[in-house]
């Protein structure tokens, strides 16, 4: 019998989060941190047999697990991954490892909710990136909006309400719009939920286009694309350390995620026809957003908008239908994941210790604290796309790819160069470099411990993937060319 | 073949083993480990680069990967190596310069707390530069190329606590982004085109794709591939307009000046341009371009040199005029002649920077000529080595420099490129002001009146960074006090001096017949035959000698010596003539002065414009737009609407039965011509 690695990555974090909640009373914080942490380490071995035991040369779904689930709709409990979803549920439970010990000593009110709420999420996330039953995808996507929505008005900042309900009602609303077409499609495939039926179901181009904007109002936002992208910034703002990390390196995902697996297939000459539209708006966002985070004085608001231009990046490739594009769309999601990841972890250091997000409230941190400086510097480096780190692999493939396929949409694309430079590296300067101006940054104490260690540990993934990013492109190859072979060929 | 490629590993990987070492463990192995690590790195890499010289000239190169980075939509990309006698050419020229600021820097850096942070990033640096010589295709071009960026960086901002500093780093950062911009444009336009990242196999395929337009634009591609990728050469190689981070990047402690604004960084754009000639072959658009550009920053950036003040200031003019030549070298096809002269620059350029720094160390860290004079008895190496790498500079003949500056000069008057003429004036009237500018640096801080020591220090040399903090690692700001005289720097400081001055004066008599007359370069550097501007100089050619002998009669050397004798005039026989010569010119000045006005025009029109375009589109776009009218407007369209649905549901009977009666009579209204048809039917 074969083990059903999907399953566990999903139920084992879920699972070990509903006890983490019995651990809830105050003197049993430490508990709970040991078990959540413990936990997370589990949920994330499970995924690594998920890599080794991958057949890169196929662009089926491998570790499929088929099970009845609601008999009376024909929704099935209905699980696998490819080379376009594996590299993700890997990253999802690697994060929440990051997570937890990120928390430590940082969250001291309702720890082991903190906790639950965070290990629940990552569940959730593996079963979004492994459902392969349209209404089993769409129960995780709702049920992970909980944990977050929670994760925001609970341990967040002093405008936390208000941003966890933007954050709640704007992600909800697209959603509601992919339901409906769920329900359609469900309909059109004679009372069929899964996606390989969708993916072969022949539309004409009219019903196409309404359930790619059906989609597009869902996952668009999720990314988020711009004009629907300012609830990104204010949720960040008030969200915990923890909840900025996961929302960045994995929520953003989602939405780019469903493009690939929603979208494009189901829809192959709708993305097309759109294409043209999707490009325009993506290319909006690397530029104008870029320009945004220029002038932002908050740290969070910086990096929040820096994420949005470069996940701009991320929806440039998929819509070029090029490998290169696609892959390299593939590739900044997942360095995005690590770098972002990091970038909220460092400025959490900082706003643990000054309990500020203001850029001009810092200036000669580098004076107090060296190695916070040092490992800053390379993640900062890897957010202006500095070749040798993760963030240079995904740009280069999506400016290449972007080159290839019109110039000047190259020529856009390649002012991040530019704009990422500008906005990480003035921000830097302004934090770390100079004299210390404030007292209390004087006082400031290095990172410790456990701080170096998830840190570094970031640190080699990004240096890693620079260096050689050749076994995460491998593995996407053949879905990749099979996805873009299906989109190419259309469904009229 | 195997253990040859061990060799070559070892040329960039010992440097990176130094610079991992004394950075990681820097506190454990302590400042003389970390210089002892570190030098023993990059005397290996030397060493190994010798070997491999020694290799090539035998005839053996080699053109392999070393492993697979990635792949994607067809492409494959690698990282290896193509050695061969150019690279093995930059491999020596940046071991060589490299070990010397290795061993310079121990006496320099003596008292600075960040001792072995800063041997690690001259080793990675190393490291990094090596990377990019021996790349044998465009991504590790580019990876080498960021990199040496990135630690020319950190090395500018090495004193962090100085605002000027992190000023200059970033700002050095930028200007280069702008370069790699068009530089990463150039390498999509060649993976889109030669499908195809390896040099060999681009190279190959760059015939057929002449005639190729670039779609959607409408440009040859050619041109548009060789202008995107001597964009980026212009950014690391300092070349007008993208030159402004050059002169700030002194910023920087002077043994990177030397090492990283002098001798190899800035000329990475040189040895690029070298390394792609059978592309940029295949443009004239191109190449006149490159050839105006290039003389253009080898004239008016040398003007700049004559107002500086600051000494390594005036160096930096000199080495931005410098790379100008080298650019025009470029354009007129005279490849050989850019890395024949991008060689003696270094070493003779490097000299010039480290005894400048000696100067600086003798004066306590003043860096301002006005208050030095008579130091050649205080400080005798310096002196005589300064006065060596100053003739080179020139282009004295016998010295290295006269060799390369001539062949450049040369070629530029036979070429046949729209611009020659323009850049034939540049490079004869720049022979000139570099002999004005070189010796008016050179009698100021030598010889004359002993100006040191006035106790009014610190203030006039600072005038243009004022108010700089005296932080404790801040190695800067200091001076002689009244009474104290200068004095000679240590062994460590003056050995790589003397070491320097050797090839400064020797190295272009040996190395000009092989390297620009002979096939050193052949199969490397193609020159299609329409392009030779070197063809005149080879066949006049009898020696290295009879060039020299020669060259004392022709044009540039008067002008040179002209240079030399009005500085004299100037700045020791008639103290007095340049003041009142500058009163007579003061739009002139002025215009010096502001360095063209390049600094002002990209902090208004770049820098502000970028901030207030980001914040119009913040607070217009983002906030008042999408969440004032968008986002919060929908929520307020949805308050109105159940607004008005709450007045409908007031709960008064009357009201009920008004709407009631309006709803009848509307019905009766709408069904009545059916409800007539339907009467009348039956």
């Amino acid at each position: 019998m074969t083990i059903p690695f999907l399953s566990l990555s999903i139920w084992i974090p879920i699972f070990g989060g509903l006890l983490t909640l019995c651990a809830s009373k105050e003197r049993q914080a430490n508990l709970a941190r040991v078990l959540g942490l413990l936990f997370a380490i589990a949920g994330f071995l499970v995924t690594i047999p998920l890599y080794t035991g991958f057949d890169t040369g196929s662009s089926a779904m491998q570790f499929v697990e088929f099970r009845q689930w609601i008999v009376y709709f024909n929704a099935h409990y209905s699980l696998g991954v490819d080379g376009i979803s594996m590299p993700f549920v890997i990253l999802n439970s690697f994060i929440t490892v990051i997570v937890i010990l990120a928390c430590w000593e940082v969250v001291q009110v309702k720890v082991a909710q903190y906790i639950a709420a965070f290990l629940i999420m990552s569940g959730l996330m593996n079963g979004i990136f492994s459902a392969q039953d349209g209404l089993l995808f769409y129960v995780f996507f709702e049920a992970s909006l909980i944990p977050l929505y929670l994760a925001i008005g609970i341990w967040g900042g002093p405008n936390r309400v208000y941003a966890a309900l933007k954050f709640f009602l704007y992600t909800l609303l697209g959603s509601l719009l992919m339901l409906v077409a769920f329900i359609y499609l469900y309909l059109e495939s004679r009372g069929s939920f899964e996606l390989a039926d969708w993916h072969a179901l022949r539309l004409g181009l009219q019903s196409q286009s309404w359930i790619f904007w059906a989609f597009l109002a869902s996952f668009a936002v999720k990314v988020p694309m711009w004009p629907v992208h300012t609830w990104l910034p204010d949720a960040h703002v008030e969200a915990p350390t923890g909840g900025s990390v996961v929302l960045a390196a994995i929520a953003l995902k989602l939405g780019a995620y469903g493009f690939l697996r929603f979208s494009l297939p189901i829809a192959p000459d709708a993305s097309q026809y759109f294409a043209p539209l999707m490009i325009a708006l993506s290319l909006i966002a690397v530029i104008y957003i870029g320009f945004v985070a220029i002038v932002q004085a908050d740290m969070k608001k910086l990096v929040a908008y820096s994420s949005i231009s470069h996940m701009g990046f991320v929806t440039l490739g998929f819509f070029m239908f090029n490998p290169l594009g696609v892959e390299g769309a593939l590739v900044q999601m997942i360095s995005h994941g690590f770098v972002s990841a990091a970038m909220f972890l460092c400025i959490g250091v900082l706003y643990d210790r000054m309990h500020s997000r203001q850029i001009a409230d810092y200036g000669g941190v580098v004076n107090v604290m060296p190695r916070f400086a040092a490992l800053y510097m390379l993640f900062a480096m890897a957010n202006a796309g500095l070749p040798a780190t993760s963030g240079f692999v995904g740009e280069f493939m999506v400016i290449l790819g972007a080159v290839q396929f019109n110039f000047w949409v190259g020529f856009a694309a390649a002012t991040t160069l530019i704009l990422g430079a500008s906005y990480t590296l003035w921000m830097y300067k302004r934090v770390i470099f100079g004299a210390i101006t404030n007292p209390h940054v004087a006082e400031l104490q290095d990172i410790n411990g456990r701080e170096t260690l998830f840190l570094v540990v970031l640190a080699l993934c990004v240096l890693g993937m620079g260096i050689y990013p050749f076994p995460v492109t491998e593995v996407m190859h053949a879905s990749v060319a099979d996805l873009l072979a299906h989109v190419a060929a259309g469904k009229l | 073949m195997r253990s040859m490629l061990n060799l070559y590993l070892l040329v960039p990987l010992a440097p990176l083993a130094g610079a991992l070492l004394a950075g990681l463990c820097g506190k454990l192995i302590g400042r003389r480990g970390a210089h002892v690590v570190t030098i023993l790195g990059v005397a290996i890499s030397l060493l190994a680069s010798l070997v491999v010289f020694q290799d090539v000239r035998a005839g053996n190169t080699f053109d392999g990967a070393l492993y697979t980075w990635a792949t994607s939509g067809g492409l494959r990309f690698e990282v290896g190596f193509l050695i061969d006698s150019l690279t093995s050419t930059m491999m020596l020229v940046v071991t060589s310069v490299s070990l010397m600021v290795h061993i310079y820097t121990i006496g320099y850096m003596a008292e600075d707390p960040g001792y072995q942070r800063f041997f690690s990033y001259i080793s990675l640096f190393t490291f990094s530069m090596l990377m990019l010589v021996m790349s044998n295709n465009f991504l590790q071009l580019f990876f080498g190329w960021e990199a040496v960026g990135l630690v020319s960086y950190l090395l500018i901002g090495f004193w962090y606590t100085r605002p000027t500093a992190i000023y200059a780093n970033l700002k050095a950062f930028l200007v280069n982004r702008v370069g790699d911009f068009g530089f990463l444009l150039g390498i999509g336009l060649i993976a889109a085109f030669a499908g195809t990242l390896n040099y060999g196999e681009v190279f190959a395929r760059a015939p057929d794709l002449v005639d190729l337009v670039v779609p959607a634009t409408g440009w040859p591609l050619m041109t548009a591939v060789c202008i995107c990728l001597f964009i980026g050469a212009m950014g690391k190689s300092a070349q007008v307009p993208l030159h402004v981070w050059l002169p700030d990047s002194m910023e920087g402690p002077t043994p990177i000046s030397a090492l990283i604004h002098a001798a190899t960084m800035v000329t990475a754009g040189i040895f690029m341009v070298s390394r792609m000639s059978p592309l940029f072959e295949l443009s004239d658009a191109a190449l006149s371009f490159v050839l105006v550009i290039g003389a253009t920053t080898a004239l008016f950036m040398g003007f700049l040199g004559i107002v500086q003040n600051d000494i390594k200031r005036v160096v930096a003019y000199s080495t931005l005029s410098q790379l100008g030549y080298m650019t025009v070298a470029l354009g007129v096809s005279a490849y050989s002649a850019a890395v024949f002269h991008l060689m003696t620059h270094a070493f003779f350029k490097a000299l010039l920077f480290l005894a400048a720094g000696s100067v600086i160390i003798g004066m306590h860290h003043d860096q301002d000529m006005r208050n030095m004079g008579g130091l050649r008895k205080y400080m005798p190496v310096t002196w005589i080595t300064s006065l060596l790498g100053s003739l080179a500079l020139i282009g004295m003949p016998f010295f290295a420099g006269f060799y390369s500056k001539d062949a450049i000069i040369e070629a530029v008057r036979h070429s046949q490129l729209p611009g020659a003429g323009y850049a034939a004036f540049c490079v004869l009237a720049g022979v000139f002001v570099t002999a004005f500018y070189s010796f008016r640096m050179y009698f100021l801080v030598f010889h004359g009146e002993e100006r040191f020591g006035h106790g009014a220090h610190g203030h006039t040399a600072h005038a243009g960074h004022a108010d700089e903090d005296h932080g404790a690692d801040d190695a800067h700001s200091h001076g002689l006090a009244p009474g104290q005289k200068p004095h000679e720097s240590p062994w460590v400081v003056t050995l790589p001096l003397v070491l320097l001055a050797i090839p400064s004066v020797v190295i272009g008599f040996f190395t000009i017949e092989p390297m620009l007359l002979g096939d050193w370069f052949a199969g490397v550097i193609s020159v299609a035959e329409h392009h030779d501007s070197l063809a005149e100089l080879r066949e006049t050619f009898h020696g290295a000698l009879g060039m020299a002998v020669h060259g004392l009669m022709t044009l540039p050397f008067w002008l040179a010596i002209g240079g030399v004798l009005t500085a004299w005039v100037f700045y020791l026989k008639l103290p007095h003539l340049p003041a009142r010569i500058e009163a007579h010119l003061m739009p002139v000045r002025r215009l010096l002065d502001n360095k063209y006005y390049f600094d002002r025009f990209n902090e208004i029109v770049f820098a502000g414009g970028a901030r207030l375009l980001g914040r119009g589109l913040w607070k217009g776009g983002d906030q008042m737009l999408i969440d004032g009218v968008l986002v919060n407007g929908s929520a307020r369209a949805v308050g109105w609407i159940s607004r008005l649905s709450r007045g409908v549901q007031s709960g008064l009977i009357y009201q009920y039965a008004f709407w009631i009666i309006i709803g009848v009579v509307l019905l009766l209204g709408l069904w009545w011509p059916i409800l007539r048809e339907g009467a009348l039917a039956r």
